[in-house]
């Protein structure tokens, strides 16, 4: 102990104004309030105030990291600090919402807002409970920031899932109560009747076994792994095949017990993998920004709607089945994908981004003018669109369509695979890196960024007619902007490139709002939020490519190298 | 000379006239048909001329901050187009409670200005923030990287504003002085706030040029432009500079806002995507980064876009043209980027440095 700890208050201070400004922001957009109803651990705790915690633990872990110049007992000071002055800002909304009726303005600054915040206390108690809470989150995440490395990352995944299994409750114990032994865990774990959330024993036993696996893993995973790596290959290799058999019995066996209602959010989150592998190759392998996207889905979805529809004029007159209405559905599509990448060819960018924009728009109003209503029935759209059949199967359920889907995803996750390791697949990666280069190396970048748009035009296509056949009737109404934006930030929080991120993105972001309602409202805003965190903290996804993982990495060491080594 | 062209002459290219060549005939067909036609009276056309000049303007002061940005960061900031949206919709809450205290009626200019400066302020503090907390951490990465973090922001601000105001049209209070319409003579009229705008918006356009071209401030900017580490090793404070230029960029959304909110009188939180879109057009068609193409840009995509649909499509049967303004406007940004990238006034900058 000869240098004396420095606490510099001012910038423990700033951290918890900002982190106040956030936690505002949640309660003022509604988001509180709405998430509200959703309770995590029954009676205890809501997801909205799990919200408001998330922004104090954050506000309260950055003040005790940059308030102190080393961690110790002043960091939960540091942490207390910044949680008080995030609560006070609450506490000072708290006040003014009182007196002042602000309604009519911010329609969110509710009585019941108030309530959520001052714990239903009413103001005077309330207000100090509000800000005792807030100090004492911000002392747990001082605390947190100080603890060993191993056991900080325990309570961490232990709160975590405690979170997610409290939020998804509803669904485990409908789609699980089925079954007769887990039938009796589940009432336990997440009380009886009507309530919602864990049950408090079942959130510290949740918390007991995820910490206490986490723990097991940091010590003796690594044990495991070498175990494995000591087998001979042959073994090695039995033991691979034998979980990718597993995992295929499990992907088939889904839907039994997924049931109805969850299969249909399966299919959707297939669809969009399905969109998110064509992207993937235009954006990801590629590096042309295509904000037009949900013009192909929608190329494949008309056509398929034409082709097996008897509602429309045109319809009438083809009347195909859906297996002979597919491939022409696809072929349009990777046609239409052609022709509008040609003009965009020498365009880079930013300007490939707004012209294809243009493009998706363009189609959408074509699709709903009257101009062409009596071919593609405007705004009416087209009803009536045929379904897929297999001898007796009729592809019309969930259930059933999920095999359609997960066969598709299947095909379009072996091609991608397939060209990503061949020529075209390093022909279009030396194109994202430079193009000038890749020329000079003897590329043609026509055929290149062609190939790109055509194959990513086919998945989106086939996802399209599919997605018409699924639903039985199109409008262009389902073809907006936000789809392609949907498509872009799940395949850019998966990381861009990486096949296996795609299906991890499409699953955080496409299955969790369908699974929950509350996301939903407040879905674009989250992914605003999350693709500008993304490219600020980590701009290469959560699941990255090995390649573009180092390149980034490279980028930011060889910047922040003569402050400080790379953490990681 | 006919060899060298021949050899150089591919597929694409073929492609590319062949499309141009159509709709230039379709164009020119259609325009033909419905002068022919003749169901349009003078009166009509000069409508559609004072409509699309005035929505041109709006379109114009909108495209100013694209092009400022796009100057000096060589990036197209996604987001503008919620600058100009938070303006005018957070305009509309002072609007209506000075209208509804009587403000608005017994001092319309004073209550007018008070409206555009709330309305500049909000824009100028989303756009500063965003600058701040958005661009500046990443104006070194890979360029997709700040792109893909402006489309976040774009999404994140129109949702915010949703979630903090509502998601319901606001309609803008009825201003009695704006009301009503000059006669020109003959059965030409013409409506005060189309002249108010279009008067506004220069008024603001001429400001800009002359801070640009004969301030300090528009000097360093002006160099940081041109380049920024030299700049910077002449002494100028390139973050100030660009924090300024963005500030310039955001006040003219607001007013740009405000206007719009006057001439339509509806505001809400979408109402950015589409201006902000064709804004764009407006500034890439003038020659981006480029300060009077932009303004020339934005008037010639308004008149286009108002006379275009009646004028090129009527004549060919099509129904409710109205419905496709916004695929002329598309096709024109298309048409615009193929055959001169660089804009009516523009500077090659598409293929240099993107």
């Amino acid at each position: 102990m000869t240098k004396n700890t420095h606490f510099n208050w001012l910038n423990a201070l700033r951290i918890g104004l900002i982190g106040g400004v956030v936690a505002l922001l949640i309660s003022l957009v509604g988001m509180v309030e709405e998430f509200g109803q959703r309770d995590i651990i029954a009676g205890v705790i809501s997801m909205g105030q799990t919200l408001l915690i998330i922004a104090m633990l954050m506000g309260g872990h950055f003040a005790a990291a940059r308030s102190v110049d080393r961690p110790g007992p002043l960091s939960l000071a540091g942490g207390a600090l910044a949680g008080l002055v995030t609560s006070g800002m609450l506490a000072v909304l708290v006040l003014l919402i009182g007196p002042l009726n602000m309604r009519a303005i911010l329609p969110n600054a509710s009585p019941a807002l108030i309530n959520i915040l001052t714990f239903e206390q009413g103001p005077v108690p309330g207000l100090f409970y509000l800000l005792g809470a807030g100090a004492l989150v911000g002392v747990v995440a001082g605390l947190l920031h100080i603890l060993p490395p191993l056991v900080r990352q325990a309570i961490i995944l232990a709160l975590f899932w405690v979170a997610l299994l409290g939020l998804l409750q509803e669904l485990l114990r409908v789609t699980l109560t089925n079954m007769p032994a887990v039938g009796a865990a589940l009432s336990w774990m997440f009380g009886s009747g009507t309530q919602k959330g864990l049950s408090v024993p079942g959130a510290i036993a949740v918390a007991g076994v995820v910490a206490g696996g986490n723990y097991l893993w940091a010590t003796r995973g690594a044990q495991a792994q070498a175990r494995v790596r000591a087998m001979p290959p042959a073994r090695q290799r039995a033991l691979q095949w034998g979980s990718l058999a597993l995992a295929i019995a499990v992907v088939l066996y889904l839907p039994n017990i997924l049931g109805p209602y969850l299969s249909e959010v399966a299919n959707n989150v297939g669809l969009f993998i399905l969109m998110g592998l064509g992207l993937n190759i235009v954006v990801g392998f590629a590096g042309l920004l295509d904000l037009g996207y949900v013009a192909f889905f929608a190329i494949g979805a008309y056509v398929m709607g034409v082709l097996t529809s008897t509602d429309t004029e045109l319809a009438y007159r083809f009347n195909l089945t859906f297996w002979e209405a597919l491939p022409i559905a696809v072929a349009a599509s990777v046609l239409f994908g052609v022709i509008l990448g040609i003009p965009v060819l020498k365009m880079r960018g930013d300007y490939l981004a707004i012209v294809t924009l243009g493009f998706g728009e363009i189609i959408r109003i074509l699709a709903l003018s009257d101009f062409l209503k009596p071919y593609i029935g405007g705004s009416q759209g087209i009803v009536q669109v045929g379904r897929g059949q297999i001898s007796t199967v009729v592809f019309d359920r969930p259930q059933t369509l999920y095999y359609l889907i997960v066969a598709g995803c299947l095909l379009a996750l072996f091609i991608s695979r397939r060209l990503r390791d061949s020529r075209p697949g390093r022909a279009w990666k030396a194109m994202r890196e430079d193009e000038d280069v890749a020329q000079a190396m003897g590329i043609n970048l026509v055929a290149t960024k062609l190939l790109a748009f055509g194959t990513g035009a086919a998945f989106s296509g086939l996802s399209g007619a599919i997605f018409a056949s699924k639903i039985g009737s199109i409008y262009p109404h389902s073809f907006s902007l936000l789809i392609s934006i949907n498509v872009l930030s799940l395949i850019i929080v998966g990381g861009m490139g990486s096949l296996p991120g795609v299906f991890v993105g499409a699953l955080v972001l496409v299955g969790l709002p369908e699974l929950l309602r509350e996301f939903s409202e407040y879905r674009l805003l989250m992914y605003g939020a999350l693709l500008i965190v993304m490219m600020l903290t980590r701009p290469e996804g959560f699941w990255p490519e090995a390649t573009h993982k180092r390149e980034f990495h490279e980028a930011a060491a060889s910047e922040v190298a003569p402050e400080s080594a790379p953490a990681s | 000379m006919l060899r060298r062209f021949l050899e150089r002459f591919t597929l694409t290219d073929l492609f590319m006239w062949l499309v141009g060549g159509s709709i230039l005939a379709l164009i020119v067909v259609g325009s033909f048909l419905t002068l022919r036609a003749g169901h349009y009276t003078a009166r009509h056309w000069f409508d559609f001329v004072v409509f699309g000049l005035a929505q041109g303007s709006v379109y114009a002061l909108i495209a100013l901050g694209y092009t400022l940005v796009y100057g000096i960061l060589r990036m197209i900031n996604f987001a503008h187009s919620e600058v100009y949206m938070s303006g005018a919709f957070t305009g509309y809450f002072v609007a209506d409670a000075m209208n509804r205290s009587g403000f608005l009626d017994q001092n319309p200019l004073l209550a007018l200005l008070a409206l555009f400066a709330v309305a500049m302020t909000t824009s100028i503090t989303v756009a500063v923030l965003l600058e701040r907390i958005a661009y500046r951490p990443l104006r070194r990465s890979p360029r997709l990287v700040p792109l893909i973090t402006a489309i976040g922001a774009s999404f994140f601000l129109q949702y915010t504003f949703r979630g903090l105001y509502g998601s319901q049209n606001r309609a803008y209070p009825d201003v009695e002085v704006l009301d009503g319409a000059w006669s020109l003579g003959g059965e030409f009229i013409i409506q005060k706030i189309q002249v108010v705008v279009i008067v506004a918006a220069a008024v603001l356009m001429f400001g800009l040029y002359t801070f640009v071209q004969r301030t300090r401030t528009g000097k360093a900017m002006r160099a940081v432009s041109e380049d920024k580490d030299v700049a910077a090793l002449m002494g100028i404070d390139v973050d100030a500079i660009i924090v300024r230029t963005f500030i310039l960029g955001a006040a003219l959304a607001g007013a740009a806002g405000v206007l719009y909110a006057l001439m339509f009188r509806q505001v809400n939180f979408f109402m950015g995507f589409i201006p902000g879109i064709k804004a764009f057009t407006a500034a890439v068609l003038g020659g981006i980064g480029n300060i009077p193409g932009a303004m020339l840009g934005g008037l010639f995509l308004g008149l286009f876009e108002s006379v275009g649909p009646t004028l090129f499509l009527d004549g060919l049967g099509i129904p409710a043209p109205y419905q496709l303004k916004d695929v002329i406007a598309f096709t024109m940004l298309v048409l615009v980027l193929i055959y001169r990238p660089t804009g009516i006034l523009g500077e090659q900058l598409t293929t240099a440095k993107a």
